[in-house]
């Protein structure tokens, strides 16, 4: 037992030792100094910060909700919310992407010209039926391939996601939640649900128990959330290469620069942005093991 | 002012059923009744945390069956007494006043004047981290009453407490009972408890195996069995 034990945290520690034999200081700087990876290095700063934030956001009323009250569907929640855990990464890129670009179910029905679909109808060269062709509904109506999200997005929001920098946030947000709302759910379990109660006798309705009675006691699993949602989204690669992309200065993460150095041959640099992201990480755990420390005490 | 009308509760397998008893204006009432025989769950029906399957509560004369905690002016203090942790006494006995935007001058005098009526003015500042059992039960006793409730509920309120600690707080609940009026439910199983505090004194039993209750009035003094029976 105790063999099986020390194996595993010799492999670890053999990992650390072999990434940072392999590079020197001097390499370590020089490939850090690179301003694609200097680049990269701020990009995975704010993504990974605006994705966790935007995590718990989520994650605390869901948390909570699952944590207190029973109601139709809740196990169907439960299950929903951990599908992205158990997804293989590149399935949910991919999902992602699907999402955005493929029309949606019905929505040529009701795309009317001059809406946002029926120009991308018309990109794509799709045929234009007046009303009564398509159905008798009075004004002129395009059958379309449907509505896009991306579309709608790019042309009437100007703002597209698609291997811009918010498919970043998005690819990690869409798994860094999962794990955020764990937490939350279990934080919110442990808290006895006897003071909002009392809260709820002296005034408070439901909403103002949970602002002031739950959520201040819940303040290190709000942390927790944070930290457990941010290294997620630290370690994201698989959706943000397929939705995202890897393009330098556009949506370059830490964890897409290994791969990019990888491919040409810059091994020095991919072990560079490596154990930056192992420092990183250490970091994150050691923040969490405090707060854990924090919590017991 | 407080009245139970054929009031029934459910959970699971679990069964209350038939639940009916009157307390006037201003009485101290203790409920009696073995442990699990469901004397808590009759106080959340009270209180509107725990909904009833059948009957009516009153309270006042209005019928508040159907009512949100927040709406039936009730201070409950639960056996576990459920102190906020993340507040200071002084935040305990404002809370209510605050969530029901009292002004600011009436929270302060409220706050000074249930603190020297419950001798808790030298614990304003501190958290509830560290206070004795007897100092909680204040601070519960005095978040309870701050808003001037019409009715005070409280489950158990000195089984956790020491001998001297709790002939103690006995003689503060019935000196609250008698300088506020407020009308005071209190559920323990201890006899002697309730010898000295009650006005009025309910026994709770089971009839049979599915939950039908019945309701005796006891005269404690005389050791013996009132007639009323409210089953």
């Amino acid at each position: 037992m105790g063999g099986l034990s020390a194996s595993f945290l010799l492999l670890i520690v053999l990992l650390l030792i072999a990434d940072l034999s392999f590079t020197s200081a001097t390499e370590f700087f020089a490939a850090l100094r690179k301003p694609e990876i200097q680049a990269a290095f701020r990009l995975t700063l704010l993504t990974c910060t605006v994705a966790s934030v935007l995590s718990v956001w989520v994650a605390t009323p869901l948390g909570y909700l699952l944590s207190r009250f029973s109601f139709p569907g809740r196990h169907f929640v439960d299950v929903i919310v951990d599908i992205p855990v158990v997804l293989p990464p590149l399935v949910l890129g991919l999902s992602l992407l699907i999402l955005f670009h493929q029309p949606f179910p019905f929505s040529s029905l009701l795309s009317t010209t001059g809406s946002g679909s029926s120009d991308t109808v018309a990109n794509r060269g799709s045929p234009s039926v007046s009303a009564s062709q398509a159905g008798g509904v009075k004004g002129e109506v395009r059958r379309s391939d449907g509505w896009i999200l991306e579309t709608w997005l790019r042309k009437d929001c100007g703002f597209p996601v698609t291997y811009q920098w918010p498919a970043v946030i998005l690819a990690q947000f869409a798994v860094s939640c999962a794990f955020a709302v764990r937490t939350m759910r279990v934080t919110f379990d442990q808290i006895s649900p006897r003071a909002e109660d009392v809260a709820r006798t002296l005034g408070c309705s439901r909403s103002q128990a949970f602002l002031r009675i739950a959520l201040p006691q819940a303040w290190r699993g709000l942390l927790t959330a944070f930290t457990i949602a941010w290294a997620r989204a630290l370690g994201e690669f698989g959706p943000i290469l397929v939705f995202a992309g890897a393009t330098r200065f556009r949506t370059e993460v830490l964890s897409t620069s290994v791969f990019l150095e990888l491919s040409v041959g810059q091994l020095d640099a991919a072990v560079a942005v490596s154990l930056m992201m192992v420092a990183m990480a250490v970091c994150v755990l050691l923040i969490l093991r405090w707060l854990g420390t924090g919590l017991s005490s | 002012m407080i009245e139970l009308q054929g009031v029934s509760i459910s959970t699971g397998s679990w069964q209350l059923q038939d639940v009916s008893f009157r307390v006037e204006r201003g009485q101290y009432a203790v409920v009696m009744g073995k442990t699990g025989i469901g004397k808590t769950s009759i106080l959340e029906c009270i209180c509107g945390l725990r909904s009833v399957v059948a009957g009516r509560i009153l309270i006042s004369g209005v019928d508040v069956t159907g009512w949100s905690p927040a709406d039936r002016s009730i201070g409950y203090t639960p056996q576990d007494l459920a102190l906020f942790p993340t507040l200071t006494v002084r935040q305990h006995l404002e809370f209510a006043m605050q969530i029901r935007r009292y002004p600011r001058k009436k929270i302060a005098d409220r706050v000074t004047e249930l603190a020297d009526l419950l001798q808790i003015s030298h614990l304003l500042s501190r958290g509830i981290r560290g206070l004795s059992g007897g100092e909680s039960q204040r601070v519960a006793l005095g978040r309870a009453l701050s808003a001037e409730p019409a009715l005070l509920l409280l489950d158990e309120p000195v089984s956790a407490l020491d001998s001297k600690t709790r002939q103690a707080t006995q003689k503060m609940l019935k000196t609250l009972n008698e300088v506020t009026g407020v009308t005071v439910l209190h559920i323990t199983h201890n006899r002697d408890e309730a010898i000295a505090l009650a006005d009025i004194c309910f026994e709770i039993g089971k009839d049979d195996d599915r939950g039908r209750v019945s309701i005796r009035t006891i005269n404690l003094r005389e050791g013996s069995r009132a007639e009323s029976d409210h089953s």
